[in-house]
C-alpha cells in the first residue's frame, strides 16, 4: 500500500502538483493565523501591561494609613498586584527622569523639600475590570481608612476613555480576526477537496478496474489516501518553509511598529509547534479528503 | 454454474435490454454470444460481474443469487471470475507486472506468489519480455495478451472476454483465441461475447445469438448465423 501510493504519488506528477498546491494555501493560511494569533496574544498583553490605574495620597498621607488600604486593594478579586511608590522613590524617579533637564531640576530646588507625592500603582487582571476597581476606589470606605481623605487624585477618569476604546478595539480584532480565520480555513479546505477530488476523476477508470478484479474498497482506498498524506506531508513543509521569509520580512516593520515585538522572533521560538501542528492538519486534509473524495467512485 | 433464469433487464428510458433470457453455463463450458450491438450482450455480461441489477429474474452463480449478495461479498465474488474487455482496461500507469500483480494484491496473495505467478502468467500469453512495459509501450495485441495475464492470475472459475478481439487485426485475433481455448482446455469456463464470423466458425464451440434482447438461437455446435 506504502509502495503504490508513493509511485501514484510520483508518476502523476502534475496532478500531485495541483494537489499540493491546493493544500500548501491551506497551510500557510493556517500558519500565518497561527504565527499571526501568538503575536497578537503577547501583543495585546504588553497593551495591557502598560494600563493602570495610579492613585496620588495628599502629601501627609501616613504611611500605615496608605499600606492598610494596598492591603485592602490587593483582597479585591480584580487586582492582580498593587504597587506601592513612596515619595522618596518618586523623587528619585523625577529626578533620573529629568536628569538632563536643568530647568526642571533648578525648579524642583526652588520648591524646596519634596513636593511629590506618594502613589499606588494598581493593575487589573482584566481591562475590563479598571472600572469595578476605580469605582470601588471612589467609595467612601476607601477614600476614609482613618477617617480622613488621603486621596488626592485618582488617575483613572484621565485614562478612562483611552482604556474603553482600547478594550472595544482589541475585542473587535479578536472577533473580526477569528471570523476570517474561519472563513479562510473553510474556503481553503473545500479548495483542496475539490482538487483532490479533480485528481481523483482522472483515475475513475482506474478505481472502477480495481473493482473488477476484485478489489476491496480498503485496498482501493488505501494508496489513494496514501497519496494524500504524501501531499499534505510536501505542503506541510513548504508551508512551513515559506513562513521563514514572510516573518523574517514582516519582523522588522512590527518591531518598529509593536514596540519592540518581532514576529519573526515567534515564528523561530515556535517553529515546533507550528510546523507540527501543519504537518498533522495536512495528513489529515489530505486523507480525508482524498476518502470523501473516493467514495464517489467506489460505487460499482 | 451459471444459471440465467428469466431475466430482463429494462433500462430507465424503457428500452429494454434484455427480455426474460434463460439459459445455463456448465463449468468447463466454452460458450459464445453472438449479436448486433444493442443485443444485449454487455448488459448480460454486466449482470454476471454485477455491475449491473436485473430488473426482473436471477442470475446464480454456483446456485447462489450474484444480486443478493451483500456488497462487501462482492469482492470475493470478482476474484472467481476472470474479465477481459475490448478497450483492455489496464491501468496505464502501471507496468504489465503491476497490472497483474495488483489483481494478485487484491485476492490478498503474497508477494513471494506475486512474484512466483507473475512471470508464469505472462509466458503463458507469450509476453515474458514484456514484464517491464508499460500499456503505452505495447502493441493492441500485446495490451490485450496482458489483459488475459491478468484474468488468469488468480486462476478464476470463469473467464469473461466481452469483445476481446473487437479492436484487433486478425492475426492477433486468431491469437487471442488460441489463447481462450487453451484456458478452455485447462478447466476455465469461458464466456465470449463477439461479432467476429470468422472467430465463431473456428471455435465449433457453444454459441448463443441474442437479437433485441432474445435469445433467437443457442446451438451446441454453432456457426454465426444472423
Amino acid at each position: 500500500m506504502m509502495r503504490s501510493g508513493f509511485i501514484g504519488f510520483w508518476r502523476n506528477g502534475t496532478v500531485s502538483l495541483a494537489a499540493i498546491f491546493a493544500m500548501l494555501i491551506t497551510l500557510s493560511v493556517v500558519g500565518a493565523l497561527m504565527v499571526g494569533n501568538v503575536f497578537l496574544s503577547s501583543f495585546l498583553e504588553t497593551v495591557k501591561e502598560k494600563v493602570d490605574v495610579t492613585l496620588y495620597f495628599t502629601i501627609d498621607a501616613q504611611e500605615p494609613d496608605i499600606l492598610a488600604l494596598k492591603k485592602s486593594l490587593e483582597t479585591l478579586p480584580e487586582v492582580n498586584r498593587v504597587e506601592y511608590v513612596t515619595r522618596e522613590q518618586a523623587l528619585l524617579a523625577f529626578r533620573e527622569r529629568h536628569k538632563d533637564d536643568a530647568v526642571m531640576l533648578a525648579a524642583l530646588e526652588e520648591v524646596g523639600g519634596n513636593p511629590l507625592r506618594a502613589s499606588l500603582n494598581i493593575k487589573a487582571k482584566e481591562l475590563s475590570q479598571y472600572e469595578s476597581v476605580s469605582k470601588f476606589l471612589e467609595g467612601d470606605t476607601a477614600l476614609s481608612p482613618g477617617g480622613e481623605n488621603i486621596i488626592e487624585k485618582v488617575n483613572y477618569r484621565q485614562n478612562k476613555i483611552v482604556i474603553e476604546r482600547m478594550n472595544t478595539i482589541l475585542s473587535y480584532t479578536r472577533r473580526v480576526g477569528a471570523t476570517i480565520a474561519l472563513t479562510l480555513a473553510i474556503m481553503s479546505i473545500m479548495v483542496t477537496v475539490n482538487t483532490i477530488s479533480l485528481a481523483l476523476y482522472t483515475a475513475r477508470d482506474e478505481i472502477s478496474v480495481m473493482k473488477l478484479v476484485g478489489a476491496g474498497n480498503n485496498l482501493v482506498r488505501g494508496p489513494f489516501m496514501m497519496q494524500g498524506a504524501m501531499y499534505g506531508i510536501v505542503s506541510a513543509i513548504l508551508a512551513a518553509a515559506l513562513l521563514y521569509p514572510a516573518t523574517f520580512w514582516l519582523g522588522r516593520s512590527t518591531e518598529s511598529a509593536f514596540g519592540g515585538l518581532n514576529i519573526f522572533a515567534y515564528y523561530v521560538a515556535d517553529f515546533g509547534r507550528l510546523f507540527l501542528s501543519l504537518l498533522g492538519l495536512g495528513i489529515a486534509l489530505g486523507i480525508v479528503s482524498s476518502f470523501v473524495a473516493l467514495s464517489r467512485y467506489l460505487k460499482v | 454454474m451459471i444459471v440465467f433464469d428469466k431475466v430482463t433487464k429494462i433500462y430507465s428510458d424503457n428500452s429494454k435490454a434484455l427480455e426474460k433470457v434463460s439459459f445455463e453455463v456448465g463449468h468447463g463450458e466454452f460458450l459464445s454470444i453472438v449479436g448486433q450491438s444493442g443485443a444485449g450482450k454487455s448488459t448480460l455480461l454486466k449482470l454476471i460481474l454485477v455491475e449491473d441489477e436485473p430488473s426482473d429474474g436471477q442470475v446464480l452463480f454456483d446456485k447462489v443469487n450474484v444480486h443478493e449478495l451483500p456488497r462487501r461479498e462482492l469482492p470475493h465474488l470478482r476474484r472467481r471470475i476472470g474479465c477481459i474487455f475490448q478497450d483492455f482496461r489496464l491501468l496505464p500507469d502501471k507496468t504489465a507486472f503491476e497490472n497483474i500483480s495488483f489483481a494478485m494484491e487484491a485476492a490478498g496473495r503474497s508477494d513471494a506468489e506475486i512474484e512466483a505467478d507473475v512471470p508464469h502468467a505472462l509466458d503463458l500469453v507469450g509476453l515474458k519480455q514484456k514484464i517491464w512495459s508499460f500499456p503505452r509501450e505495447m502493441s493492441g495485441g500485446e495490451k490485450q495478451r496482458v489483459a488475459i495475464a491478468r484474468a488468469i492470475v488468480n486462476q478464476p472459475d470463469l473467464i469473461i472476454a466481452d469483445e476481446p478481439t473487437g479492436n484487433l487485426d486478425p492475426l492477433n485475433t486468431f491469437e487471442i483465441v488460441q489463447i481462450l481455448k487453451k484456458i478452455n482446455d485447462l478447466g476455465t469456463t469461458v464466456i465470449l461475447t463477439t461479432h467476429n464470423k470468422g472467430v465463431i466458425d473456428s471455435l465449433k464451440k457453444r454459441v448463443i445469438t441474442l437479437e433485441n434482447g432474445r435469445i433467437t438461437r443457442d446451438d451446441e455446435h454453432g456457426k454465426y448465423v444472423l
